[in-house]
C-alpha cells in the first residue's frame, strides 16, 4: 500500500494494520521523523510539497522494482506532505518477507529511492525564514549501491 | 493552453507555482520554452536550465529537448528532497 497524505499518521497504528500472512518470517520497518535541530540551528518545522498523482506513480514504480528484485510481500509506504513539526513522522516504510535479508535490503532500497528520486520537495522553516533543502551527497552514494551491486 | 508547474525552489522564482500558458508557435520543445520564459524572467530561466532541474511532460520525466504541444502539462522539478 502506498499513501501520500497531508494529515498526521500514527506509525504504530499503521504497522498494526499492515497484514502479515502465514508465510511472513520477517518484518522490517523504517520511520523517518522531523529533526528539531540541524547542526547549531533550531528548526521550527518543515513543509513538504509533491506532484499529486505523479509522485504516487513514481513510488509505485520503485515498489514494483523492489518486488521484482527481492522476495517480499506488498510493502507499506506512507509519506507526509504539508506542514510538519519537530518529532512528527514523515515517512514509514514497512516490508515483510519470508526471510530477513530480503526484507532489510528491499526496505533500504525503497528508502534510498525516496531520498534521491521520489518527487518530494522539503522546505525548512526557522521563524520567518524558509529554505528549500538540497539533497545530501551521502544520499546519492547510498542510492548508487543498488546499481553497482547485484 | 499548456499548463506550467514549478516545484521546490523554482516556485519561488516563478510568479506563480502554477501557470496556464499559451505556447507560441515558435516554441516546440522544452529548451525553446525556457528561452521564451527568459524574456520575462531571466533568473527563472537560468534556474530552469541548470542540469539538476528535471522536466516532466504529462507526468513523464523527459529530456529538455523533448517536444511539447498545446494542452501539455509541463512540470519543472527542482532537485528533490523527500524521505
Amino acid at each position: 500500500m502506498i499513501e501520500v497524505r497531508d494529515t498526521p499518521f500514527s506509525p504504530t497504528e499503521a504497522l498494526k494494520t499492515y497484514e502479515l500472512n502465514t508465510q511472513t518470517g520477517a518484518l522490517v520497518s523504517f520511520l523517518g521523523t522531523v529533526r528539531g535541530r540541524e547542526g547549531e540551528a533550531q528548526i521550527d518545522g518543515l513543509y513538504l510539497e509533491h506532484y499529486p498523482g505523479v509522485t504516487e506513480r513514481s513510488i509505485e514504480k520503485i515498489v514494483s522494482e523492489a518486488k521484482a528484485r527481492w522476495s517480499i510481500f506488498d510493502p507499506l509506504v506512507i509519506h507526509r506532505v504539508g506542514r510538519l513539526s519537530p518529532g512528527d513522522p514523515i515517512v514509514l516504510v514497512a516490508v515483510s518477507a519470508a526471510h530477513r535479508r530480503d526484507a532489510f535490503e528491499a526496505a533500504d532500497f525503497v528508502m534510498d529511492y525516496l531520498k534521491t528520486e521520489a518527487l518530494f520537495w522539503k522546505k525548512e522553516i526557522r521563524g520567518a525564514e524558509e529554505t528549500w533543502i538540497e539533497p545530501r551527497a551521502d544520499d546519492y552514494k547510498d542510492a548508487a549501491r543498488w546499481t553497482t551491486e547485484e | 493552453m499548456a499548463k506550467l508547474l514549478f516545484f521546490g525552489k523554482l516556485g519561488d522564482l516563478a510568479a506563480n507555482r502554477e501557470v496556464d500558458f499559451d505556447l507560441p508557435d515558435s516554441v516546440s520543445d522544452v529548451d525553446a520554452l525556457i528561452n521564451h520564459l527568459a524574456t520575462d524572467n531571466a533568473d527563472l530561466a537560468d534556474a530552469l536550465r541548470h542540469p539538476s532541474v528535471r522536466v516532466a511532460v504529462n507526468g513523464d520525466i523527459v529530456a529538455k529537448n523533448s517536444a511539447i504541444s498545446q494542452n501539455d502539462e509541463i512540470a519543472f522539478l527542482a532537485p528533490v528532497s523527500g524521505g
